[in-house]
């Protein structure tokens, strides 16, 4: 189980490596921790031309504060997030999504960024970005754009990066100090793929919900955004909120699919019951503080 | 930049020793050092990253040897099973856990768990025997079961709380 020959460059700016997209016209494939894309290529499921190794890209690494969001280099490993002090401090749920994510060896390597793009729509990471708002930033030889990542996935494993584009910054906007996080998942194991999960984040002023994200994965295609449940939280009070009418709301927006692990019904189930408990205990927190 | 290429000069640290070698760049840094350094205590199992079986360490940090690719550790410094013990063959504190707790029967998955707790245990940073404990999820054993590595872990962490 080797991989196919390919040729490897492992270039040190971000403009090299768009020039090395842009010449391999879709040949190229970007390597970022090689948690997913080595095992697909040992298994020769991935046969690239050309291997674009990011990982000398210092320009992609790191945890940096922006005008009203924080941005994570999609180059930063994962163990560095789940230790950054400011992430555990403004984003606690996203520490605690990450520390769902695979094994500590696996996160050792693996990068914010190459689970974002990778789009597993059984992944924590994706269904993350969706949940609090993040946008992605592409860059080309051609410019560079902005995504929303609720406009990013088109699929599984699918996103609507050009061949030549390249991600070059994930940019998680702020939420207010204190707000409520939601997070849950039902895996069979420690670290695999989860069944059913749910991410999400409440901001409270005056004792109503100004602003609601919340996405799940493992439910569908993609990861998907509980819409519906967002726009009936928003501007109800604390007191007021029936998790049960609001989880109804969250798993009419999910497409689950049967395979071998569960089937859609049960993904459903689990889904309506860790949405509605995991919001109900969030709620109960808050009214509690 | 160079252009892509398909075969590099390669050279790193290995338990110590400088190593290179001229290697095809779809080389695994698992394959590179049981075929190329000699270092057959690497055990590759799965390949795709799932037994945890070819941990090893580089730069201080368990990684998977089967998914990093050999140029990728061009100037790291990597740690195999075989460079855990002091060099007069005096076991490292892992190693005697495992050894007095019966942590292992068949040995295969044995040197990445080594690798994984001696990292651990070795870093700059505390780790409590429920971390140590989380990170063994990484692992598969199909022996022994692992109420043995449990044991080991439980007495690798009264040792480091005495």
């Amino acid at each position: 189980m080797k991989p196919a020959p390919f040729d490897y460059v492992a270039p040190t700016t971000i403009q090299q490596a768009c020039q090395v997209l842009s010449d391999a016209g879709g040949g190229a494939t970007v390597l970022a921790g090689g948690q997913t894309l080595m095992p697909l290529l040992n298994l020769r499921m991935s046969q690239p031309f050309i291997l674009l190794d990011i990982n000398k890209i210092e320009a992609l690494k790191g945890i940096s504060r922006c005008q009203g969001a924080i941005r994570i280099g999609p180059v930063t490993r994962q163990c560095e997030a789940l230790a950054n002090s400011e992430l555990a401090r403004e984003l606690p749920v996203l520490v605690q999504a990450l520390s769902h994510v695979g094994h500590h060896q696996t996160r050792n390597r693996g990068t914010i960024g190459g689970s974002v793009a990778l789009g597993e729509p059984a992944a924590e990471m994706p269904a993350t970005a969706v949940a609090l708002g993040a946008v992605i930033e592409a860059r080309s030889v051609r410019g560079s754009r902005r995504i929303p990542a609720r406009e990013f996935y088109l699929g599984p494993y699918m996103n609507v990066l050009e061949p030549d584009e390249l991600i070059i910054s994930i940019e998680y906007p702020d939420w207010p100090q204190g707000h409520v996080t939601l997070f849950r998942e039902v895996a069979q194991r420690p670290g695999d793929f989860a069944l059913v999960g749910m991410v999400g984040a409440l901001a409270v002023e005056g004792g109503k919900i100004a602003r609601a994200g919340i996405a799940w994965f493992g439910m569908g295609a993609t990861p998907i955004a509980a819409v519906q449940a967002e726009q009936a939280l928003l501007g109800q009070s604390i007191d007021g909120i029936d998790p049960q009418a609001i989880a109804e709301l969250a798993v009419a927006d999910t497409a689950p699919f049967d395979d071998h692990h569960a089937s859609a019904d049960y993904r459903r189930t689990v889904g309506r019951r860790i949405f509605a408990r995991t919001l109900g205990e969030a709620l109960n927190i808050r009214k509690a503080a | 930049m160079s252009e892509p290429q398909s075969e590099f000069r390669v050279e790193m640290t290995i338990n110590g020793r400088p190593k290179a070698a001229n290697i095809e760049a779809r080389k695994s840094l698992g394959d590179f050092l049981r075929d190329d350094a000699g270092y057959t205590g690497v055990h590759l199992g799965c390949e795709h990253g799932v037994c945890g079986a070819c941990t090893v360490i580089v730069d201080g940090k368990a990684v998977r040897s089967c998914l990093m690719l050999a140029v990728q550790a061009v100037g790291c410094q990597v740690t195999t099973v075989e460079g855990i013990a002091e060099a007069d063959g005096t076991f490292h504190p892992v190693q005697t856990a495992m050894r007095e707790e019966h942590a292992l029967q068949c040995g295969f998955c044995t040197p990445g768990i080594v690798c994984t707790l001696v990292a651990l245990t070795d870093g700059e940073q505390e780790t409590t025997e429920e971390q140590l404990l989380a990170a063994m999820s990484g692992h598969i054993c199909r022996c022994t079961g692992y109420q043995g590595i449990r044991r080991a872990i439980s007495r690798l962490a009264a040792g480091a709380a005495a």
